[in-house]
C-alpha cells in the first residue's frame, strides 16, 4: 500500500485522518487527565489550526507521553503522536526546568552517581532527602527510584569479557542503553550469556550516548541531536565493521533510533534502521530462518505474565519475545491486555504526573495482581520500574528469563559449538 | 514466521474465523491495521433486515431468496442454520451474552427512538420481540449530566408512537461531572471507564430515587457502563429495583468495543498471536498460491501460512479503496466486481440503493478470491470485503461478517481432516 499518499508539504499524514476518534479511545493519557484534548484533537485536528497560525498551539499537549497507542489504534495509519511531538518541539514556549534537565540527563547523572552509587542509592531512599526533592525539583517523593549500580557495564566488559567476545567469528555490536550502563549490568550479561550460547560475540559501539528519549520527551532537540549523531556514526562504523546487527535489550532505545530520529528529530536515520533491532527479534530470526536452536533446563518453573511496552505495541515486535518465552518449556506464560504502565519514561517521577501516572496503570496493575504469576515480563526499564513499584512484583526482561532458563552447554551442542 | 493460517483484518470476521480455527487446533496470526470498524457498532448484528425498504421478520425466508453472487447463497442455507448458533456461542465463551434467533428478528431501540430488526444483540440493550405491546410499562429515561451523545428526547418521543409513557431525567456522579472539563471528550467510553463498582453503587441509588418519584416500571440509560466486560451491567441491575435498559450512543460504541476487546482477549488467551498497528505490505503469489505476506512492521521476516484469508473490511478499514477513476484492493490488487464508469457507481440521492455498496472482492462460491482473473489456492475472504451484498440497505451486515467467517473456517478445517484421511 501506498502509506504516504499524499504529500501535503508538512511531513506529516495529518490530512490522512477521517475524525473517527478510535485513537483517543485508546489514549492512555485521556483515560485519566481531562485536561489533554486527546490526541484526535491535540495531534491531526490541531496541526490544521497551527499551520494557519502558530497561537493555536496549547501547552497541555505537555500532557502526551508519547506512547504512540494512538498510531497503533488509528486505522488510517496517520502518525499522530508524531505530529504531537513535533508540534511540541516546535511550538512549545515552555522552557525546559533544571528538574526536567536533570531527569533527562541520564548520562551525566549516571556518570556522576555510580562512583557513588552505595551513598546515592542510601540518600534517595531517605524520607527527607525525597522531600527536598519533591519541594525544590518536583520530582514526586512517592516515586521508588532505580538503584545505581557501583560499576559500570562497559567497566565490567572491558574487564571480564571483552577478550573473550573477540574470539568468536560472529558478532553482534550491544547498544546498552542507559539503564545497563548505569543501573542494571546484569541485564547486559544475560544478554551477553544467549548469544555466546548461540555463538555470536558480542561487541559494544565504538562510542554510546543516551537514545535520547529522556531529551526529547522534555524538549531537549540540541541535546538529543547530538547524542543521536553520535550513536549513528558509530552505528554506521559497526555495520561498516560487519557485525550481523546492532542489537539492545530496550524496546525504547530500539524504537527511539529506528524511528524517532526520522521522525521526531528530522535526522536521516533509514540507512541503519533494518541493522537496529531487539535482541529477541535477532535471536527469534537465527531460530526461525537459520535452525539455531535453544535448550532449556528442566528444573525451570515459572508462571509469568508478559507486559508489552507500549513502544514495543508501535514497532509491532512483541511477537517476538512473545514466541521466545514461550518456547520455554517450564514457563507457564500468561498475556496482559494491552495497557500503558503510565510511566512514560521521565513523565511518571514529576510531581504534576505523579498521580495521573498511577491512575493509568492501574487497569495494568490490577490485571497482574490477579492473574497469580511469579514474576512479570517486560522489554522496557521504566516500565520495570513502575510495575515493581506499584505491584511489588519482580519483573524482568526477556532476554534474563531466556538466561535464566538456558541450558548453555546444551545449547552449544545442539548448535554445533 | 509459519502459522497454520494468517488473517489479514483484526475486526469481528477475522476474530470469529481465528477463534474457530484455533478451536480446531490450527496456530493463527491476525494482522491489523489499527482497530476495526466493530467500535462502531450499537450491541447488535443484523442478519437480513429490509427487503425493498421494508422491514424483514423473517430473515431465513429473505436469504432463501437472494441471487447466487451474494455471500448468503454462497454459504447456503444449511451452513447458515448449523452456524448461526455457533455466532452466539463463540461471543458467549469471550464473555459476551448475545439474544436473538435467525427465525425471527426482534426490534431494538435506536439512538433516535426508532425499533429497527435485529438479529443478535447484546443482553443489556433495550430490545423488545415485537412493536405492539412492548412490556416496559412507564419509562424513566435517565441521562448523564452533560453527556450530548444521547439524546432522550427522540427517545421519549419514540417510545410515545409506541404507546409508552416515558419522563426523562438526568444523573451524575463527582467522577463523571469531573468528566465534564473537556466536553468534546466527554464520550461513552471515556465515562464508561470511570464507572467502576462503587460508582455504579452510587448510580444505582439515584436511578433508584428517579423510579420511585416518577413511578417508572423500567430505566432507559445510554449504554456509558461495561466497556470491558458486562459485570457492570450485571451490577447495575442487582443494585436497582426496575429492569434497567440500555440504547446505543454516539460512536465510539460501547457494545462494539466491548466484542472487540471480549473477542480479542478470548483469542489470545487460547494462543492466538495478534499483530496490531502493522499492515500487510506485500504478498509473494507463487503458482497460483499465496506462499507469504510481509507487513511493514515485521520487515524482512515474512508471515507464511498454508492458509491465508482476506478480512479487511470495506471502504472505512481500507479493504477497498477509491479514487476518481477506480474502485481496488489496495493490498494485492485483487480482483474486485466494481466496473462501469463513475458516474454509475452512485446515484444522487442518498437514500436510494448505491452501486458502491455491493462493490468488494470477487470470490467464487468457496470464497476463494482471484486475480486477474486466476483463482488464487489458499487464499479466502470473508467479511465486509465481500462484493455481492449491501449491508446497508439489507441490514446484512453482522451476519454475512460472521457467517462467512465460521463457513471459511469451517472449510480449512474439513479440508485438512480430509488431508488427513
Amino acid at each position: 500500500m501506498n502509506r504516504d499518499r499524499i504529500n501535503n508539504g508538512t511531513g506529516t499524514n495529518f490530512d490522512e485522518c477521517i475524525k473517527c476518534t478510535i485513537c483517543t479511545v485508546y489514549c492512555p493519557v485521556t483515560a485519566v487527565n481531562h485536561d489533554f484534548p486527546g490526541p484526535k484533537q491535540a495531534g491531526p485536528d490541531g496541526e490544521r489550526y497551527r499551520l494557519k497560525k502558530p497561537y493555536f498551539y496549547d501547552e497541555a499537549l505537555k500532557y502526551c507521553l508519547n506512547c504512540k497507542r494512538c498510531e497503533v489504534a488509528c486505522p488510517s495509519e496517520v502518525r499522530i503522536g508524531d505530529i504531537i511531538q513535533q508540534a511540541r518541539l516546535k511550538y512549545s514556549k515552555h522552557a525546559p526546568s533544571l528538574r526536567d534537565r536533570m531527569l533527562a540527563s541520564t548520562d551525566f547523572v549516571g556518570t556522576m552517581a555510580t562512583p557513588f552509587a552505595p551513598i546515592v542509592n542510601g540518600m534517595l531512599h531517605l524520607k527527607p532527602v525525597k522531600k527536598i526533592m519533591d519541594k525544590v525539583l518536583g520530582i514526586d517523593s512517592r516515586r521508588t527510584f532505580p538503584s545505581y549500580s557501583r560499576e559500570l557495564f562497559t567497566e565490567w566488559y572491558k574487564r571480564e569479557a571483552e577478550n573473550e567476545q573477540l574470539k568468536y567469528d560472529k558478532h553482534v555490536a550491544y547498544f546498552h542503553g542507559c539503564y545497563v550502563q548505569y543501573n542494571y549490568p546484569q541485564l547486559g550479561k544475560d544478554m551477553i550469556k544467549v548469544m555466546n550460547a548461540l555463538g555470536y560475540g558480542v561487541i559494544l559501539l565504538e562510542e554510546e550516548k543516551c537514545c535520547g528519549v529522556a531529551k526529547i520527551a522534555n524538549g531537549l532537540v540540541k541535546e538529543a541531536t547530538r547524542d543521536a549523531d553520535i550513536n549513528l556514526r558509530s552505528i554506521r562504523k559497526a555495520v561498516k565493521h560487519g557485525v550481523s546487527a546492532i542489537l539492545s535489550t530496550s524496546s525504547t532505545c530500539t524504537f527511539t533510533i529506528r524511528d524517532e530520529y526520522t521522525h521526531v528529530l528530522g535526522i536521516d536515520a533509514r540507512d541503519v534502521r533494518d541493522d537496529v533491532m531487539l535482541a529477541t527479534r535477532f535471536i527469534y530470526s537465527l531460530i526461525d530462518e537459520a535452525g539455531a536452536k535453544l535448550a532449556f533446563r528442566r528444573d525451570y518453573h515459572k508462571r509469568v505474565a508478559y507486559h508489552v511496552p507500549c513502544h514495543m505495541e508501535r514497532l509491532g515486535w512483541a511477537v517476538y519475545s512473545m514466541s521466545l518465552m514461550r518456547m520455554i518449556p517450564g514457563l507457564d506464560y500468561v498475556p496482559l491486555d494491552p495497557n500503558c504502565c503510565g510511566i512514560a519514561g521521565t513523565y511518571g517521577f514529576k510531581k504534576e504526573n505523579y498521580d495521573y501516572s498511577q491512575a493509568m496503570g492501574r487497569p495494568l496493575f490490577d490485571e497482574i495482581e490477579r492473574a497469580g504469576v511469579d514474576l512479570v515480563a517486560t522489554d522496557c526499564e521504566t516500565c520495570k520500574w513502575q510495575i515493581e513499584m506499584s505491584t511489588g512484583l519482580p519483573v524482568q526482561n526477556p532476554i534474563s528469563i531466556l538466561a535464566d532458563a538456558l541450558d548453555v552447554e546444551e545449547t552449544k551442542k545442539l548448535n554445533n559449538l | 514466521m509459519v502459522y497454520d493460517t494468517v488473517i489479514i483484518g483484526g475486526g469481528m470476521s477475522a476474530l470469529l474465523c481465528g477463534i474457530k480455527l484455533i478451536n480446531a487446533g490450527q496456530s493463527v496470526a491476525i494482522v491489523s491495521t489499527g482497530q476495526s470498524a466493530l467500535h462502531f457498532n450499537a450491541g447488535a448484528l443484523s442478519l437480513f433486515n429490509h427487503k425493498n425498504g421494508k422491514d424483514v421478520a423473517h430473515p431465513l425466508e429473505a436469504i432463501a431468496k437472494l441471487p447466487p453472487e451474494h455471500p448468503y447463497s454462497k454459504v447456503g442455507m444449511e451452513s447458515i442454520i448449523r452456524l448461526a448458533p455457533e455466532v452466539r456461542k463463540i461471543f458467549k465463551d469471550a464473555g459476551i451474552t448475545l439474544n436473538g434467533s435467525e427465525e425471527k428478528n426482534h426490534y431494538r431501540l435506536t439512538p433516535t427512538g426508532m425499533l429497527k430488526p435485529v438479529w443478535l444483540s447484546m443482553k443489556d440493550y433495550a430490545v423488545t420481540e415485537s412493536f405492539t405491546d412492548i412490556p416496559w410499562g412507564k419509562v424513566a429515561i435517565i441521562n448523564i449530566k452533560g453527556y450530548v451523545d444521547f439524546y432522550p428526547e427522540f427517545i421519549s418521543a419514540g417510545l410515545e408512537l409506541a404507546g409508552l409513557k416515558s419522563e426523562i431525567r438526568e444523573i451524575t456522579s463527582p467522577e463523571l461531572d469531573n468528566l465534564r472539563k473537556s466536553s468534546s471528550e466527554m464520550r461513552a467510553t471515556t465515562m464508561a471507564r470511570v464507572i467502576t463498582s462503587e460508582v455504579v453503587e452510587k448510580l444505582a441509588a439515584d436511578v433508584n430515587k428517579i423510579v420511585e418519584e416518577t413511578g417508572a416500571d423500567s430505566v432507559i440509560m445510554p449504554a456509558v457502563i461495561g466497556l470491558y466486560d458486562e459485570t457492570p451491567v450485571d451490577e447495575m441491575q442487582q443494585k436497582t429495583v426496575c429492569p434497567v435498559r440500555y440504547v446505543s450512543t454516539m460512536p465510539m460504541s460501547l457494545g462494539g468495543m466491548r466484542a472487540q476487546l471480549r473477542l480479542r482477549h478470548h483469542f489470545k488467551r487460547l494462543g492466538g498471536t495478534y499483530l496490531l498497528g502493522d499492515t500487510v505490505a506485500s504478498g509473494k503469489i507463487i503458482n497460483g498460491r499465496l506462499e507469504s505476506v510481509t507487513t511493514v512492521n515485521l520487515g524482512e521476516m515474512p508471515l507464511a501460512g498454508k492458509n491465508f484469508i482476506l478480512a479487511t473490511g470495506s471502504f472505512f478499514s481500507h479493504g477497498l479503496e477509491a479514487t476518481a477513476s477506480e474502485i481496488f484492493e489496495p493490498v494485492f490488487r485483487l480482483d474486485v466486481n466494481a466496473c462501469g464508469p463513475r458516474d454509475e457507481w452512485y446515484r444522487e440521492n442518498l437514500y436510494d440503493s448505491q452501486a458502491y455498496m455491493k462493490f468488494g472482492v470477487v470470490t467464487d462460491s468457496e470464497f476463494y478470491v482471484y486475480k486477474d482473473g486466476r483463482r488464487i489456492e489458499n487464499f479466502r475472504a470473508i467479511g465486509a470485503v465481500l462484493g455481492g451484498h449491501d449491508a446497508l440497505k439489507e441490514g446484512s451486515g453482522g451476519g454475512v461478517a460472521s457467517l462467512t467467517a465460521l463457513k471459511v473456517a469451517e472449510c480449512i478445517i474439513n479440508e485438512k481432516e480430509n488431508r488427513h484421511e
